[in-house]
């Protein structure tokens, strides 16, 4: 009786919610990268090492120093942005001149180097993360593990908040205004190196936030961003990096597509963002929210 | 300096002949492949100005096809190659006319994208033996038999041949009419499309061609080794195209040949260090991007000046 297409309705709302907390993934990252690119001019490679930082980060400090998931949940994601902060500093910094390829060079080698070392270290094979909220919800067409729902609401608080702090804020107003022309709104005495370390700083932190919100649905290694990065680079290519609610509802939008894939036609899940991404080429080349430059 | 040039070509032509009588032909044959497929990446960014971060997908499909027609059609070895170079065009032209669409940093990462697309298809294809990969590819004579090339030694001649011909073909774009309009869209798109010149059929021709040689390299690399696997088609491959014709000297001739020496060698006296051999790489990307951005081809030939002029 509960079927769409043949298909049992909670079977469907299942690979939906999934879908949702993947698209809820992809919104995060990248809204960050757009953010990075925005401000820096970097497409930022190491993200997806940074949101396996984030999860490892959590992970580590549940395990030595037994810090629970709500504490982690603040403390990983400054941690590795300050990470961030150090490698803006010590790296990013110095290339900003040049083409855009070495930025997206340099990050790729430094997602190498923290990838290979958190292998060597750990191993490939994941550690698992307990889930912080047990149990779970029966909606009536559907059983929702209570943690689940909680990261799809917790991304979306995320994904708004940052939207607000751009779009609504002074600070905002500022990083816009100087990645509009940054020579101009130096002149006005803002600091505009600083504003950049920040932003680079701001991005890496909701990268790892991320992270640690996945810790506890997948498990954590060192290589859960390796893969996850270049879809979030389709979601980019899709969305356009113009517009920060362009990136939600873009990630969001493909999370759902896949899960939708994954009732339908399984074996083309894993391919149905890219298709997406053709699709859009061939109609909107700037993107569905982007502007033709 | 054309004396000096000369002696410099005909040396190494000398070394690539009695190359295999003191080193391992196997590592020699493989250097020589992934040499050809760093060439034709080079082809792409030096000369056209696009960063292919998707290059893995011609050279694993190449080699892939070259398995199927190998060794599950059981045709001859010169079919399998025809097959690899046809296919990585076909999926060239594809991809690439999509990916034009884009400039700069967004060509970069949609070629990124229809690579891990085709990695994600070749896990699934009945054809491609999955995770096993395709094993055991025979080595079967060339030419109806006249080319046995069960034996490394001989096969190191028919793979550097191949090579030659990739390389000279590469040489022969870059010097014909067709490349100096490629260099003009490089450095001016704007004006080469005042001037009459449709820029984006000369970016899709380039893709096509780098495409089809990373082909050839992918499917000469599959006779060699005797198999195709998931490895080829991976971004990581992709990334490691990118690594060698960075060490090498991006835009320059012979670096990305110097490029793909250095990094295979490296990557077998490493091998020891597992996961470790990543975290060199890695590093090796971050310090040419501080301070050899010129590769080694480029800051060597920079030192050669400078002593010329001060002596």
């Amino acid at each position: 009786m509960l079927d769409i297409f043949s298909i049992p309705l909670p079977a469907l709302f299942g690979q939906l919610l999934l879908g949702l907390i993947n698209g809820a993934f992809y919104a995060m990252l990248s809204l960050g990268l757009a953010v990075i690119f925005g401000m820096l001019n970097v497409i930022n490679f190491t993200h997806g090492a940074q949101y396996m930082l984030g999860a490892f980060a959590a992970w580590l400090m549940l395990t030595n120093l037994s810090i629970p998931f709500w504490a982690a949940l603040v403390l990983a994601p400054l941690v590795v942005g300050l990470f961030g902060v150090v490698i803006e500093r010590l790296l990013l910094k110095r290339i900003y001149h040049l083409d855009h390829l070495y930025g997206f060079l340099l990050t790729f080698g430094l997602a190498l180097v923290i990838e290979g070392l958190f292998q060597w270290k750990w191993g490939s094979s994941g550690a698992p993360y307990p889930a912080p909220i047990p149990g779970g919800y029966n909606l009536g067409f559907m059983f929702m593990p209570a943690y689940r729902g909680f990261v799809v609401v917790a991304a979306l608080v995320v994904c708004l908040a940052t939207w607000y702090g751009i779009e609504r804020t002074r600070l905002g107003a500022y990083l816009r205004a100087a990645t509009e022309n940054p020579t101009l709104v130096r002149a006005f005495g803002i600091n505009v190196p600083r504003l950049i370390t920040l932003t680079y700083g701001l991005g890496v932190a909701l990268a790892a936030l991320a992270g640690v919100l996945a810790a506890p649905i997948q498990q954590v290694s060192a290589l859960m961003g390796t893969n996850l990065v270049l879809v979030v680079f389709a979601v980019v290519v899709i969305g356009g990096m113009g517009s920060i609610m362009g990136s939600i509802v873009t990630g969001f939008g493909l999370g759902l597509i896949e899960g939708f894939t994954k009732v339908i036609y399984p074996p083309a899940s894993n391919t149905v963002i890219f298709v997406v991404m053709a699709l859009v080429l061939m109609v909107k080349p700037a993107g569905l929210f982007g502007q033709t430059k | 300096m054309t004396n000096q040039r000369f002696i410099f070509a005909a040396g190494l032509i000398v070394l690539a002949l009695v190359g295999p009588f003191f080193v391992y032909p196997v590592f020699l044959m493989t250097a020589l492949c992934f040499a050809l497929f760093a060439c034709a990446f080079n082809l792409l960014l030096g000369y056209a100005g696009l960063m292919s971060f998707g290059h893995a997908m011609f050279f694993g499909l190449g080699g892939y096809l070259f398995g199927y027609v190998v060794k599950t059609a059981g045709l001859p070895p010169e079919v399998g190659l025809l097959a690899g170079v046809a296919g990585a065009a076909l999926l060239g032209l594809v991809t690439g006319a999509l990916a034009i669409r884009r400039q700069g940093i967004y060509f970069a990462m949609i070629t990124l994208a229809f690579a891990q697309m085709v990695y994600f298809i070749c896990v699934q294809a009945p054809f491609t033996g999955g995770e096993d990969g395709l094993q055991g590819i025979p080595r079967r004579a060339l030419l109806g038999g006249l080319i046995p090339i069960e034996n490394d030694r001989a096969l190191y001649y028919v793979v550097l041949a191949i090579f030659l011909f990739g390389f000279a073909a590469i040489n022969r774009f870059i010097h014909s009419p067709f490349g100096q309009v490629l260099k003009a869209i490089r450095d001016n798109e704007q004006r080469a499309l005042s001037l009459g010149y449709e820029a984006d059929r000369y970016k899709l021709l380039a893709f096509v061609l780098s495409a089809s040689l990373a082909g050839l390299a992918g499917a000469t690399k599959a006779m060699v080794l005797q198999f195709a696997t998931l490895t080829d088609v991976s971004a990581g491959m992709s990334g490691e195209v990118v690594l060698m014709a960075l060490v090498g000297g991006l835009g320059t001739v012979l670096g990305p040949v110097l490029g793909a020496f250095v990094i295979v060698a490296m990557q077998n006296y490493l091998a020891s260090f597992g996961e470790f051999v990543l975290v060199i790489q890695g590093s090796i990307f971050v310090v040419i991007v501080m301070a050899f951005r010129k590769g080694l081809v480029g800051e060597i030939g920079d030192w050669w000046r400078a002593r010329q002029k001060a002596g």
